[in-house]
Order: structure tokens, then C-alpha cells, then sequence
């Protein structure tokens, strides 16, 4: 039947290897160049996450240093005019008390502490200023100083006729300028400050008497709209906190409790898959969508205060509910059934069964789930737009009711100030306190899983 | 905070009743018979017919008190309220509500104090009685639940019954929330809807919401489709960024990375995944849109520094790692006798992968890529910061536009008057960007897990 001889056959083999032999270099290269894109899409991911990072740093970590005045203030008892604190006498009434108390803090605001302020400028300067230079002068420290100086006295009235060496914020602008965030050349008309002011500015500078000195203002001051230098991350932070607060003490025990029940209890039927695909779905709900539930419920319906941290937590615990649900579930399918049926096999209930054996053991897993989720609403910023939470507050929330922001909002707020020369490098540092609570957190849910791991 | 000393007298009272239940159950243990449980859940079982009830009780007294309140004090109201608008009716019942808790108001009226006065002493008994009735609950609870304690009571039985059911409602609040989103969602949309017609909202290509205080005559135009079009437009730019790096590395990181690279790389690139979008937003803005519009000078393209191209971008970087890390799993999972088929016929990896693997593989990643789209469709902060805001229709992708989310944040933040067409608006688009994600969720899911299962 065949009609190929042998060496026919032979020939054809040879063609086909020559062919497969010639296309060999082309496939290898192209196997090489399929490899070397892929090196690059895993070296584009890694470069991203540095230029990421590092840009932040680099506008970041400056602004937890500010120009500082170091400066001898002295409480001249002709500019503050006050008599002596009050003392409870014997029978006084406490509230009558706090109400001369009240009376003399009061005339105690009263007082010019700016006088203070430019008195010692003026010492450290050694020059005469003139009546017209006086708005030159305050552009140097920022106005919330004498506010600071105020509390200062009040808390220690034996201040009065002493000097003390204090450290007061430069104003923002100072700090811009002393740092070099704005171009040194511009023309005076697009200065923030005046030629005099930046003069005077450099002099005291290269005196030592502006230092840069590491910002406690940024950690203990909230924010502040008088006074940008001295604006922080206190307020915000408690605000944070609170948030969390309801947020670990109603989603975990919650979440926890619904994974228990879907994973061990529930009979598998129409319902119970209605509630897990709704909770998959839950999980991948935009977290803005949460907000107008807030908004609408909460605020709307509910008549909960605004930008109060309470509605913020309710908000973030609803959306967390599920990542912790989901955690629970797959730390609680990962012990393996013999455990349940070795304790179901010695007369445990179902109740014992969780409650004493496979919770325990699934534990790191819902707390390496639970910190993941929490540190999830901790970065979260949409929904709490919608809630109110990014109003101006000027003090440190006290309780859960209080108006407050969060860390997250108040990068939103700053990030949009005008004074773009500051604010950029602020912001850059608020988010590196966020950022840097979100990774301890997330290390510390590493770190749990790695130490109780077990493999069964 | 009155409230919460009560709930927290309750628990204390629980306390109580467990001790008491305890030492009961060991009497009559003591007494010679075998009790059914532990003590420990005799005193459960009391505990819970002690503070159960109560609670209970506290919650429908505090849901129905205020509504019964309110009607009592309307119908001692003047008749002339009575012929009051709706609106005028809520603000006088206000009014009399601050004055009822003490607060000032202007210039109140003489039978608003007399309601308010009523109000108050409304609120007080009605304080009382529930103090009063829960008490009689749970001491006759307390009671009967002692008497009851025999050797016979299955009181493990009956606690773990008491337990399933507290697991059980908790998953239920997933469920709630759905329900929430969904209702509180609809309710305001179909508000919105009597100001704007569906058809105007859904089809109209002018989006131009006046402010609601310019009037009555002020009411806007509510067109989606440029806010739609500027959504799909981000976030096409971000699956084009997201999708070929994202896949790339899963490839390597499943089929080329040694090892050591796998446990460097994976995590790193995890950590963008961690990243609030706030900080990607920030980025945006300072880093990529002054770099793109820089580049773009370079090239002579004119390209704004907030665009569709820098937020796309930036979105892109952002769900690199879930793309990568689901694209990964799924990837693996692929069995490997295929791969060693075509090895085996002398196939090159790459050639394996592309047309082997990755056709296996296809289902799955399609889905990843759904849930990858569905979570840049509701991304907010780097929208809202990186995007400009122009809700105009134009393809230009290096102008600014504005999105679905961004406009949903615009529209909500500031007043919360929930009557105007300019806040409502708000939850109209919030429904139709729920309705999109469920959607794209819903698909992927199913898709994903067709395909989980044709492997398992």
C-alpha cells in the first residue's frame, strides 16, 4: 500500500526535525521574552510601592520638624495686669468658687500677650520697632502662641514678673520660608510674607534663636484654622479612636458569632445561602455605599448627632462585618473535622464542641482576620464624608457623641488648605501616622499568625 | 448615657441571678440527686429568664415611648397647630422637645412651654413605669426560673438553645444591613424621582445641580450619562494599567518566581492592597498628575493635572495586587497533569501557559477581572481628589472628568436636608452604583465558583 520508500520516509523526518530545529530560536525567545515580562510587571509592582513610599517620606518626614522660637519671655507685670488667683477660702461654696475662678481666667484672656510675644522679639532683634512694623512682626510667631501663653500662666500664675526660655511655633509661612518650600527669588508682591518679615526671619535664623525642633504640636494640638502652624493630629486621632473602639466592640463579637453560626450550626438550605452570598456580596459593596446608609439611617432616620465618632463607628462596623465574617469562617473550616468528631465522640454538645475545641483553636485566625479588618476602617475615608465627619473641629473629642473627624478625613481637609506650601509637607506627615498605625497593625497580625500557625 | 447605666444595672442584676441560680442548683444537688447539668448552666439558665425579658422590654419601650410621647403631646396642642403645614408641625414638636430637655429656645411661644412642661413630665413617667415593669419582669423571672431549678431541668439543653439562637441573630444582621442599603436606597431615590423623572436621570447628558439655596425655581439638570461615562472611562484606564501587570505577575509569580523572589515580591506587592485610597489620592495628586501634565508638555500633549488619566492610573496601581493575587490562586489551582501534557509534547513554559494554562484558567480570571472593574466603578477618595471635577461628556481622557462616587460625595456633603433634589440625588446614584457593582459581584462569583469547581 505504501508508496514512500524508506528513504522517502527519511528524508520527510529530516524536513520535520530541521523545521522544528530552525523554529527552536524563535520559540526560545520568545519564551525568554514572555519571562522577562513578567519579571517586569513583578519589578514594575515592587518599584511602584517604593516610589510610593518614598515620595510620601520625602514630603513627609521634614514637617515633623518645625521652626521653632527659642525665646526668653518675660511676664512683665505692667502688660499683665492680673491679681492673684483666687483660693477657696474656708465656707466657700465650691461653685462660687469656680466662679471667681471663671471670672479671673477670664481677665486673664484679657490680657496682651501678643505684647509678650513682641516684647521678646524685640529683645532678641536689638532694634527700635516702629508702630508700622508691628504686622511685620506677628506675621513671625503664629497667633496661636498666645493662647498657649495664656494656659501657660493660668496653669502657673508664679510666672508673673519672671522670664523663661520657651519654645514657641514660628507661623506657617516662616516655616515655609526658613525651610526653603518656596522660591527664595520670587518678586515681593507674590511673597507670603513681607521683605521685612522674611529679613528679620533670616537674621533670627542664622542667630539660632528659629531652630527646627522636632513638632510636638502635630501629635497634641487638634486642628486649627487661626493658627496653621500649630494645627495636629489630636483630635483627629481620638476621633480614630473612638471609631475603633466601636468598631473591634461590636463587629468582632458580631461577626465572630455569625461565622460560628453559618459555619457549624446552620442547616444548609435556601436561606443560609441567601445570607452567604449576601454576605460575599456585602464584602465587595463600595464603602461609600455604607455612608449613604449612614447618612439616610443613622442620620436621617435614626437623628444621631453629625460627625460624631459614634455614627462613624456604627458606619465602619457594618462595613467591616463582613471581612471579619468571611476571616472567621475560613480560620474555622481550616480545623480539621476529627477534632469536632473527637469531641462529639466523648458525649461533648455541639455548643461544647465550638465553644471548648474548635474556637480556641481557630482563635489566631479570627484575630489576624479581625486586626486586618479594623485596620481596613481605619483607613477608610468615603463613607465618613457622608456622615459629617469631615466638618472643621477645633478641640479634642471627650466621648463617642463629641463632634470629631478622623485621621484619614483630616489628610482629606489638609491636603486642601491653600497654604499649599505648608500643608503638602503636613499632610505628607499625617499620612505617615496613618500609614504607620495601619502597619503595625497589620505586623502585629503577622506576626500573631506566623507565632500560631499550626498545619494540620 | 442613662441608658447604658441601665443596661448596665441589667447585667449586673444578670450576674446576681447566676450566683443565686448556682448556689441553688448545688443545694439541691447537695440534697443527694444527680443534676442533668453543670451548675454553671442552672445559673445561665436563671440569669437569662432574669435579664432576658427585661432587656426585651427595654427595647420595644425605648422603640414605641418616643412615637406615643409625641402623639400624647400633639393632641394637647392648640387646634390651630393642628392647620399647620407638615414641616411647620415637625418644627414646632421640636421646638417643644428641646424645651422638654432643658434647652433654650427663641422666644417660645406659651403653648409650646405648657407642651413642653407635659412633654417632660410625659417622658419622666414614662421613665419610671418602664424602670418599674422591667423590674417586675425580671424578679418574677428570677423567681420562676429558681423554682425551676431541679435536678430533671435540662438546663444545658436550654441554654445552648438560647446560644444557637443569639448566633443566629447576629448572622441576621448581615442580612439587615442589606436590607438597610437597600430600602434606605430606594426610599430616597423614589423621593428624588418625584423631582426628576427616571427617564431625565437615566438618559439626560447634562449634569448641572444648581445649589438648592438659589430657590424653588433653582432645581438643576440630573443627566447620569456624563457621571456615568466619566466612571467607565476611569476606570477602563485603571483594568487597562491593573489587568496586563496584575496578570503578568501572577504568571511569574505561579510559574517562573523562585521561591525566595515569591516571598519577597508577594508581600510587598500585598502591601499596596493595604494602602487607604486617601493616601493613593494624595499621591495622585502630588506625584503622577504633575509628572503626567510635565510628560505631557514634553510630547506636546496637553494633559490637566487632575484627569481621567492621572485617577485611572493611580486606580490601576491600586488594584494591581487584587488582580495579581486572585488571577495567582486561581492559576495555581490548575491541575497539573495539563501543564505536564504539553510539556511532554515539547511545548515551551510559555507556550504552555498561554495555551494551556491560561485558556483553563480563562473562567476564573475573567471573574477576578469583574470584581477588579466592580471595585474601581466605587472607588471614591482618588476620584475625588485626582479626577478634576467636570461632569461634562467629552472623550478626552487627559481632561478632567467626574464620576458617579465623586458627585455622590459633592452632592451629600455639607447640609444634610434630606428634602431637596440636590442631597436626594445622592442616594439615586448611590442605588444605580449599587446596582452596577451587585451586579458585576453577583457575576463574578458565579463565575468563580463554576469554575473552583470544575477543578475540585
Amino acid at each position: 500500500m505504501t508508496t514512500l520508500t524508506i528513504e522517502a520516509r527519511e528524508v520527510r523526518r529530516r524536513e520535520r526535525l530541521e523545521t522544528i530545529e530552525k523554529s527552536l530560536d524563535r520559540r526560545h525567545a520568545k519564551e525568554r521574552r514572555f519571562r522577562r515580562m513578567g519579571l517586569a510587571a513583578v519589578t514594575t509592582g515592587m518599584v511602584l510601592v517604593v516610589i510610593l513610599f518614598s515620595s510620601i517620606l520625602m514630603r513627609g518626614l521634614p514637617a515633623f520638624w518645625q521652626a521653632t522660637f527659642y525665646l526668653d519671655i518675660h511676664f512683665d507685670p505692667e502688660v499683665v495686669q492680673v491679681e492673684a488667683r483666687p483660693v477657696q477660702e474656708a465656707g466657700e461654696r465650691a461653685a462660687d468658687f469656680r466662679d471667681r475662678d471663671l471670672a479671673w481666667q477670664s481677665q486673664v484672656g484679657l490680657v496682651n500677650w501678643q505684647q509678650l510675644i513682641d516684647d521678646a522679639l524685640e529683645a532678641e532683634l536689638g532694634e527700635e520697632i516702629e508702630a508700622r512694623q508691628t504686622r511685620d512682626l506677628r506675621a513671625l510667631v503664629t497667633s496661636g502662641e498666645r493662647r498657649a501663653l495664656r494656659d501657660r500662666f493660668i496653669d502657673d500664675p508664679s510666672l508673673l514678673g519672671e522670664t523663661k526660655r520657651l519654645k514657641l511655633l514660628a507661623s506657617a509661612n516662616v516655616d515655609v520660608w526658613i525651610k526653603g518650600n518656596i522660591d527664595r527669588d520670587l518678586p515681593d508682591a507674590q511673597q507670603q510674607l513681607s521683605a521685612q518679615t522674611r529679613e528679620w526671619a533670616d537674621a533670627l535664623h542664622e542667630r539660632g534663636v528659629i531652630r527646627n525642633a522636632f513638632s510636638t504640636a502635630l501629635f497634641l494640638n487638634p486642628d486649627s484654622r487661626s493658627s496653621l502652624a500649630s494645627a495636629g493630629l489630636a483630635g483627629a486621632f481620638m476621633g480614630s479612636l473612638f471609631m475603633m473602639l466601636i468598631v473591634i466592640v461590636l463587629s468582632v463579637p458580631i461577626g465572630v458569632a455569625s461565622a460560628v453560626y453559618l459555619e457549624e450550626f446552620a442547616p444548609k438550605n435556601r436561606l443560609t445561602d441567601l445570607i452567604e452570598i449576601n454576605i460575599n456580596n456585602l464584602a465587595a459593596v463600595p464603602s461609600i455605599v455604607f455612608g449613604l446608609l449612614g447618612a439616610a439611617i443613622f442620620i436621617g432616620y435614626l437623628r444621631l448627632p453629625l460627625s460624631a465618632p459614634l455614627v462613624g463607628g456604627l458606619v465602619l462596623t457594618l462595613m467591616t462585618l463582613p471581612t471579619i465574617i468571611i476571616a472567621t469562617r475560613a480560620s474555622l473550616r481550616s480545623i480539621p473535622p476529627s477534632i469536632r468528631q473527637a469531641a462529639l465522640g466523648i458525649g461533648a454538645s455541639r455548643i461544647q464542641t465550638v465553644f471548648h475545641h474548635v474556637l480556641p483553636l481557630a482563635l489566631p485566625g479570627i484575630l489576624t482576620g479581625s486586626i486586618l479588618g479594623v485596620a481596613q476602617a481605619l483607613g477608610e475615608t468615603a463613607p465618613l464624608l457622608l456622615i459629617g465627619m469631615n466638618a472643621f473641629v477645633s478641640n479634642v473629642p471627650g466621648s463617642p457623641l463629641d463632634q470629631a473627624t478622623a485621621l484619614p478625613v483630616q489628610i482629606y481637609l489638609w491636603q486642601g488648605n491653600e497654604l499649599r506650601n505648608f500643608f503638602e509637607a503636613r499632610t505628607s506627615a499625617a499620612i505617615i501616622v496613618l500609614l504607620a498605625l495601619m502597619l503595625s497593625l497589620n505586623a502585629l497580625a503577622i506576626w500573631l499568625r506566623k507565632k500560631f500557625e499550626t498545619r494540620w | 448615657m442613662n441608658n447604658l447605666a441601665l443596661i448596665a444595672t441589667v447585667l449586673i442584676v444578670m450576674a446576681l441571678a447566676y450566683q443565686l441560680g448556682l448556689t441553688r442548683s448545688k443545694a439541691v444537688a447537695g440534697s443527694g440527686e444527680r443534676l442533668h447539668s453543670r451548675p454553671g448552666y442552672y445559673g445561665v439558665l436563671v440569669a437569662l429568664w432574669c435579664g432576658l425579658p427585661a432587656l426585651l422590654l427595654f427595647i420595644l419601650w425605648s422603640v414605641f415611648e418616643p412615637g406615643i410621647i409625641d402623639l400624647l403631646v400633639f393632641q394637647q396642642l392648640p387646634p390651630e397647630v393642628a392647620a399647620f403645614s407638615e414641616r411647620e408641625q415637625q418644627l414646632v414638636m421640636r421646638r417643644i422637645a428641646a424645651l422638654a430637655a432643658g434647652q433654650n429656645v427663641a422666644d417660645p411661644q406659651d403653648f409650646e412651654r405648657l407642651a413642653a412642661s407635659q412633654q417632660a413630665r410625659l417622658e419622666m413617667l414614662g421613665h419610671l413605669s418602664m424602670l418599674a415593669t422591667m423590674s417586675i419582669v425580671a424578679v418574677v423571672g428570677l423567681v420562676v426560673a429558681r423554682r425551676h431549678v431541679t435536678p430533671r431541668l435540662r438546663a444545658r439543653n436550654h441554654v445552648e438553645k438560647a446560644i444557637t439562637a443569639l448566633l443566629a441573630t447576629c448572622s441576621g444582621v448581615a442580612i439587615l444591613t442589606t436590607v438597610g442599603i437597600i430600602l434606605s436606597m430606594i426610599g430616597e431615590a423614589m423621593n428624588f424621582f418625584r423631582f426628576v423623572s427616571p427617564v431625565e436621570f437615566f438618559f439626560g447628558t447634562t449634569w448641572n445641580p444648581r445649589f438648592s439655596s438659589s430657590g424653588a425655581g433653582g432645581q438643576g439638570e440630573y443627566g447620569l450619562l456624563p457621571l456615568l461615562w466619566g466612571t467607565l472611562m476611569v476606570s477602563i484606564i485603571a483594568l487597562l494599567v491593573a489587568i496586563p501587570l496584575g496578570l503578568m505577575t501572577a504568571i511569574y509569580m505561579a510559574e517562573y518566581a523562585p521561591a525566595w523572589l515569591r516571598s519577597v515580591a508577594k508581600p510587598v506587592i500585598e502591601v499596596l492592597a493595604g494602602i487607604p485610597t486617601i493616601v493613593y489620592g494624595f499621591f495622585a495628586l502630588i506625584v503622577i498628575g504633575p509628572f503626567l501634565s510635565g510628560f505631557g508638555e514634553l510630547v506636546g500633549l496637553n494633559i490637566r493635572t487632575t484627569s481621567a488619566l492621572t485617577a485611572g492610573l493611580v486606580m490601576g496601581i491600586m488594584i494591581i495586587p487584587f488582580v495579581s493575587s486572585l488571577s495567582d490562586d486561581i492559576i495555581t489551582q490548575v491541575p497539573k497533569a495539563l501543564r505536564d501534557g504539553a510539556l511532554g509534547l515539547g511545548a515551551t513554559k510559555s507556550e504552555t501557559i498561554r495555551q494551556v494554562v491560561l485558556p483553563a484558567a480563562l473562567p476564573g480570571i475573567v471573574g477576578a477581572f469583574l470584581l477588579a472593574a466592580s471595585r474601581a466603578i466605587g472607588e471614591t477618595m482618588i476620584v475625588v481628589l485626582a479626577a478634576g471635577n467636570n461632569p461634562v461628556l467629552h472623550a478626552n481622557p487627559f481632561e478632567a472628568v467626574s464620576t458617579i462616587t465623586v458627585t455622590i460625595v459633592n452632592q451629600l456633603t455639607g447640609d444634610m436636608d434630606f428634602a431637596s433634589p440636590q442631597s436626594l440625588v445622592a442616594f439615586a446614584l448611590g442605588l444605580t452604583l449599587f446596582v452596577i457593582t451587585l451586579g458585576l459581584n453577583v457575576i463574578a462569583l458565579v463565575v468563580v465558583r463554576r469554575y473552583r469547581q470544575q477543578y475540585e
